[in-house]
């Protein structure tokens, strides 16, 4: 029996009058991979933006490794140590260098000593294949560049899980793939894996579970294969005529 | 065109070309252009006259050592000279140190010499031994105030018989260097989430922001001993440090909040997505970029500060301003107003136009610094 690593339990959240979370539950087995998509404003990004308190939840019951997430600081940075996330816009740190971006967490939240947190950021830039960039600044860095390294930070914590949302929807195409291939490889080394995203190739490669929302709902939670050949309800079908069709 | 115009060295050169197209493109620019030029002429003429050309300096047309008004050679005869520096001369001593005891003033001077090199640390960043600059900047104010006020082994000399720009110096760099911290503060205060924390900071910046330098000085010079235990009476030199520090908080806060507005969201949220906490973020990403963004506005608050201490002789002190109006009523210099004014008015440009400058460099610096 695997290991429950988040459980979302009736999550309920409201932007002022705006109900973006409609009775959300999930759980997440450690290293599934799960593939959330839908269409804009269906609240796919809140809700995984919740799940290491980027944004709070007013109802419902959200657990990540057995520490529920409440206005608690002290668990808040428990779960944030351990919970990687790599955002759509990057969000590299302009002023510093890529070597920089990414040793600065493990030398300030993990006070590793700096030249082991440096020795930690370039074997992860290694990973994801751009170690000659390391003095570089982000700015001088092409989209997929500067996500791989956006990546490489998060895994620069060791987190057990990673969160994406939406990572290649700010990238030219030609780049989509360079990030793709990274995210697949860690996939491939058991990464639990939380994806927000619309490349539906990389999902059937990759995902355990697909999950499609709609207007602050999960709509339809299944396995790729039935997601994709056999999605029950109909706006699961709608959806995805119009993404696999253009 | 003729071709004398076009062959013509002079036109044809960058600077002619520039002037063509700038100053003589058509007739009306020309007769502006030329408008222009006489007054200019007349107006830098008359000034350059007086102030040089058929000015006094030491001696008079006669060539009199100056040692009061009389020996003027504009009061000898009138109408046909220039200024006379002189009572700039002699007064000299008091419009840089006020009443400074005369056999202390090398720790006057020594504390001005350290001052450009307690700055050269934050102004540069890539100077060599940066870091030793940075921390000799620190140990400064305690260097200086021992210097200038005294202590073991050096003897006391009291803010009273301080003035003159060693006053409008200290008030000017004392007041922006305590309020860049306090600023800081207030400008993360204003932007917090809580609730309590973030009014307090608004009401603040508003109340400074919403009253007079002046109404500041005087409430800080009656008001300030109200709320000190008996017998604690603060001189007025650091009553007038106080406004001023306040006032200067207030109106850098305003200028550095622009710069924390500027930087996106998701730099915030990356950082406390790796676990950095709020003031980890803050001191690592958020303020670093943003008092980049917010240096020139700075400046200019500072500059606006750095002019605005010569207010404090409405509260009995002689800053620079003060000890010239001072050297005005001494009668044998009476009357000598536009050296009085042209001189402190040169003193006060001099500072203002290098911080003007230096806000320029930093922004053409970071205009590129951004493109990298």
């Amino acid at each position: 029996m695997s290991e429950i690593v988040i459980s979302l339990e009736k999550v309920n959240k409201w932007y002022d009058d705006f109900h973006v979370l409609k009775d959300i539950d999930l759980s997440v087995v450690k290293g599934q991979k799960i593939v959330i998509c839908g269409p804009s404003g269906s609240g796919k990004s809140t809700m995984i933006r919740c799940i290491n308190r980027l944004e709070a939840h007013q109802e419902g019951k959200i657990v990540v490794h057995n520490t529920e997430l409440t206005n608690d600081l002290k668990n808040i940075d428990i779960i944030r140590k351990n919970v990687g996330m790599v955002f759509q816009q990057f969000n590299l740190f302009p002023h510093l260098s890529v070597l920089d971006n990414i040793s600065l967490a493990p030398i300030w939240v993990k006070k590793m000593p700096k030249k082991d947190a440096e020795e930690v950021a370039m074997s992860y830039l290694e990973k994801v294949k751009i170690p000659e960039q390391a003095q570089k600044f982000p700015g001088q860095l092409s989209g997929g560049q500067q996500q791989r390294v956006a990546i490489a930070r998060s895994l620069a914590m060791n987190p057990d899980i990673m969160l994406f949302d939406e990572p290649t929807s700010a990238l030219d195409p030609e780049m989509i793939k360079e990030v793709l291939d990274v995210m697949v490889q860690l996939a491939e080394e058991g990464m639990t894996m939380l994806v927000v995203t619309h490349e539906m190739g990389f999902a059937k490669t990759v995902a355990d579970q697909m999950i499609f929302m709609d207007e602050g709902r999960i709509v339809e939670q299944a396995i790729p294969d039935d997601f994709f050949n056999n999605p029950k309800s109909d706006r699961t079908k709608l959806f995805l005529s119009q993404i696999l069709n253009h | 065109m003729s071709s004398a115009v076009i062959n013509n060295p002079l036109l044809r050169s960058k600077t002619g070309i520039w002037l063509k197209k700038n100053l003589f493109s058509s007739w009306l620019n020309t007769f502006i252009t030329l408008v222009s030029i006489y007054f200019i002429w007349q107006v830098g003429s008359f000034f350059l006259s007086w102030a040089i050309f058929d000015a006094d300096f030491l001696v008079n047309f006669r060539g009199e050592v100056i040692l009061d008004r009389t020996y003027c050679s504009k009061n000898i005869e009138p109408g046909l000279h220039g200024a006379c520096w002189a009572i700039i001369d002699a007064r000299f001593y008091q419009f840089m140190y006020g009443f400074y005891p005369a056999e202390e003033v090398w720790r006057v001077n020594l504390t001005f010499l350290l001052l450009p090199l307690a700055l050269i640390g934050i102004f540069f960043d890539k100077l060599p031994y940066r870091k030793f600059f940075i921390y000799f900047t620190f140990i400064f104010p305690f260097i200086a105030y021992y210097l200038l006020y005294g202590g073991p082994t050096l003897s006391q000399v009291g803010t009273n018989k301080w003035g003159g720009l060693l006053v409008t110096l200290f008030l000017g760099v004392t007041g922006i260097g305590l309020a860049f911290p306090l600023s800081i503060l207030l400008a993360l205060g204003r932007r917090s989430q809580m609730p309590i924390i973030s009014s307090m900071c608004v009401i603040f910046i508003e109340f400074i922001r919403g009253v007079p330098l002046i109404t500041l000085l005087f409430t800080a010079n009656v008001m300030l001993p109200l709320f000190l235990p008996d017998g604690i009476s603060p001189d007025n030199l650091l009553r007038a440090l106080v406004a001023v520090t306040l006032f200067q908080s207030a109106y850098m806060a305003e200028a550095i909040r622009g710069g924390l507005q500027a930087i996106p969201r998701g730099q915030v949220e990356a950082a406390r997505s790796m676990g950095l906490t709020y003031w980890q973020s803050t001191r690592k990403i958020i303020l670093p970029q943003a008092l980049r963004i917010s240096i020139p506005p700075i400046v200019n608050t500072s500059i606006g500060l750095f002019k605005d201490t010569s207010l404090v002789l409405i509260i009995g002190l002689f800053d620079l301003l003060g000890i010239g109006r001072a050297a005005l009523a001494d009668m044998s210099w009476i009357k000598l107003y536009y050296e009085v004014y042209v001189f402190v008015s040169l003193v006060f440009f001099i500072f203002c136009f290098a911080m003007s400058r230096y806000s320029l460099y930093l922004e053409k610096k970071l205009k590129t610094d951004n493109s990298q």
